[in-house]
């Protein structure tokens, strides 16, 4: 009853290709999006803005760039810190040595440089597949991390091998505390997401879809399987390079490559996994996830007054038995659930 | 020239230990099918509970090693009853995740239940100069070294005799060939990936006993996966000889790597170099050295 199309007859073309096509989609959308700008910036506290909801949608943006090349295109990849890594460190770059640079430029000169590595590491991509890919992609992760710390030009010669980024500064307003940092990061983010959303429902979407589903079958129907996967691995690896670069710009500050290790890695994988594969809600619900995970597991091991080695072990534990439990129980993820909440809604209050 | 061969032989010693953790991953995924990411997880916790056991209850490494193989036996039964049977015919990519997640809960079983202190392993074998070797051709290789080689020749033998010699054998190659003729011909599936699953635990067993006492035995034994997955890479993923000529090329490449070309990049590319060799060896044979031929069709 809540929920439903009945009522809501299309009468263009237009209005049938909308990207939320029901109208309490559109509205709650809309509301959440008005609340995140104008009501969370007043109530919540500085330590929430800049411990949980900066993160959150840094890493958000990440999931969706692993979500684009593994729950889209199908290549999976365990490299997504060194694309993060490649971002950040090659927007810090441009900043430093081309004064004057705006910050936004130099954040997609860095994603742009993200997605070149992103591309030269994706070649392998047309002659192996599935776990060898997965190798490979490792490799990535440990050369440009390795990089990063030995040749000290990428690092501007930092005695430390640790940068110290750049003040946020766009047309001469200083984003320097919690709440300016979170408009930028929340407007950055909204803006990728909806450019995601929308290269999904168009036929580059399609064609990544049609190689995960069987890249032989797509390439004897015509897909350009160079094309298509390369062009993957490129939006993929812009969309976590811009995140890095956030990673390091809104949140951080102070950044050693060792921040973009395999652990990061992981953790957005697993965003992808519990948030739902292929989905853009899952990446956000995924990131929301194990972001709150930690903190709410801190708060039970602090009420159970656990000591802090047993407590980050069993932080590992619930950690992995989540992972297997939902690839168990539902290998689609939370976005799944949402749906199926969603086709519920439309039913009630009948059963059927 | 005695100073590449000293380097060439201790890289293809170190690639002996690598090769042991690769066939643990062979083994599994021959059975099952299944990547088993955990596989270096599974030394971290055989040789963690080996020491933990010697240490809390002050029993001899003679009694701490039989419990501690019934403990990894009894890890692996458990983690095909709970993780596997459940995820019976996901995509591969699922499972692969799903040892991900196995590689945490086992990581973090492991440091609570002994702590996350590093712990010394001593083995009754000195790690000591050969002095034979030393004498006559001058070459410093160690003994224990040797003695690891000399486990894993052994172990491997083991292997291949359970594989080709008793019928449990047979079941698995079976299994291996084709799950579901083989559930047609009446092998017990489930009974034989609990098998496998203890077998690879009790390789797991050996390769971190070894390991241990060589570096001690702490969080940086899983990452002794990471260096087995190149390994793989190079050698396919279904082959066991292949997982020892892969430890071989692997573990003397990235040894003398280090050492001529290190110093002109700036050093620590033991990290990476494995991974860039096996990829460009990929592009050449995708499937890997020995690893089975893969028909692809629509």
């Amino acid at each position: 009853m809540i929920y439903r199309e009945a009522g809501q007859f299309k009468t263009s073309y237009q209005a049938d290709n909308q990207i939320f096509p029901i109208r309490q989609d559109r509205l709650a959308l809309t509301a959440t999006l008005l609340a995140a700008v104008f009501l969370l910036p007043y109530f919540a506290t500085p330590y929430i803005l800049s411990a949980i909801m900066i993160p959150f949608l840094i890493f958000a943006l990440a999931a969706l760039g692993l979500n684009i090349l593994t729950g889209y295109a199908g290549q999976l990849s365990l490299g997504t810190a060194a694309f993060m890594a490649v971002g950040a460190f090659a927007s810090y770059n441009f900043m430093a040595r081309l004064p004057g640079l705006p910050l936004l430029v130099s954040f997609i000169l860095g994603g742009l440089c993200a997605a070149m590595v992103g591309i030269a590491f994706g070649l392998p991509s047309l002659r192996i597949r599935g776990f060898y890919l997965a190798a490979s992609t490792l490799a990535t992760q440990f050369f440009v991390v390795w990089c990063l710390t030995k040749i000290p030009y990428l690092t501007n010669y930092s005695s430390s091998g640790v940068i110290t980024v750049q003040k946020m500064t766009i047309l001469g307003y200083q984003f320097d505390t919690p709440q300016s940092k979170y408009i930028l990061v929340l407007a950055i983010v909204a803006v990728m997401a909806l450019l995601a959303k929308n290269m999904i429902r168009s036929n580059v979407g399609r064609s990544w879809m049609a190689v995960r589903d069987m890249d032989m079958a797509a390439e004897v129907i015509g897909f350009r399987l160079m094309r298509t996967k390369l062009l993957a691995f490129a939006v993929s690896s812009f969309y976590c390079g811009v995140a890095g670069a956030l990673y390091a710009y809104a949140y951080l500050g102070t950044v050693e490559p060792e921040a973009y290790n395999l652990d990061l890695s992981f953790r957005i994988l697993f965003m992808i996994i519990i948030g739902g594969v292929g989905s853009i809600l899952g990446s956000f619900l995924g990131a929301a996830f194990i972001v709150l995970l930690p903190v709410f597991l801190n708060i039970v091991a602090h009420g159970l007054s656990l000591p802090t080695s047993v407590a980050s072990n069993l932080e590992l534990m619930v950690f992995g038995a989540l992972i297997i439990f939902f690839l168990i129980v539902e290998p689609h993820g939370l976005a799944r659930l949402w749906q199926i909440a969603k086709e519920k809604l439309r039913l009630w209050p009948f059963p059927h | 020239m005695n100073f590449f061969f000293e380097v060439l032989i201790g890289g293809l010693l170190s690639g002996v230990m690598y090769a042991l953790v690769a066939i643990g991953f062979v083994l599994i995924y021959k059975a099952s099918g299944v990547f088993n990411f955990a596989q270096g997880a599974m030394v971290f916790f055989a040789a963690l509970t080996c020491v933990g056991i010697m240490d809390k209850f002050g029993l001899s490494l003679w009694l701490a090693i039989p419990l501690t193989m019934v403990t990894m036996i009894a890890l692996g039964m458990a983690i095909e009853r709970v993780v596997l049977r459940p995820l019976v015919n996901q995509p591969e990519i699922t499972l692969f995740m799903a040892t991900i997640g196995l590689t945490f809960f086992i990581e973090g079983l492991a440091q609570l239940m002994w702590g996350s202190q590093v712990h010394k392993l001593d083995l009754p074998i000195e790690d000591v100069p050969m002095q034979f070797l030393m004498d006559h051709f001058d070459i410093n290789i160690s003994q224990f070294d040797m003695v690891a080689a000399a486990v894993c020749a052994l172990l491997v033998i083991c292997l291949a005799l359970l594989f080709s010699k008793t019928k449990v054998g047979r079941a698995l190659r079976a299994v291996a060939d084709d799950h579901q003729a083989a559930l047609a011909v009446g092998i017990p599936l489930q009974r034989i990936w609990a098998v496998v699953w203890g077998v690879a635990g009790l390789v797991a067993l050996v390769a971190g006993l070894l390991w241990g006492a060589r570096n001690g035995v702490q969080f940086a034994l899983t990452f002794v996966a990471l260096k087995a997955l190149p390994v793989l890479i190079l050698g396919g993923f279904t082959s066991v000889p292949g997982a020892i000529v892969g430890g071989l090329i692997i573990g003397a490449s990235e040894k003398l790597a280090e050492v001529y070309i290190g110093p002109m990049v700036g050093g620590g590319i033991e990290g990476w170099f494995p991974y860039v060799l096996a990829l460009l060896f990929l592009l050449v044979r995708p499937e890997g050295l020995f690893g089975e031929k893969i028909i692809r069709r629509i």
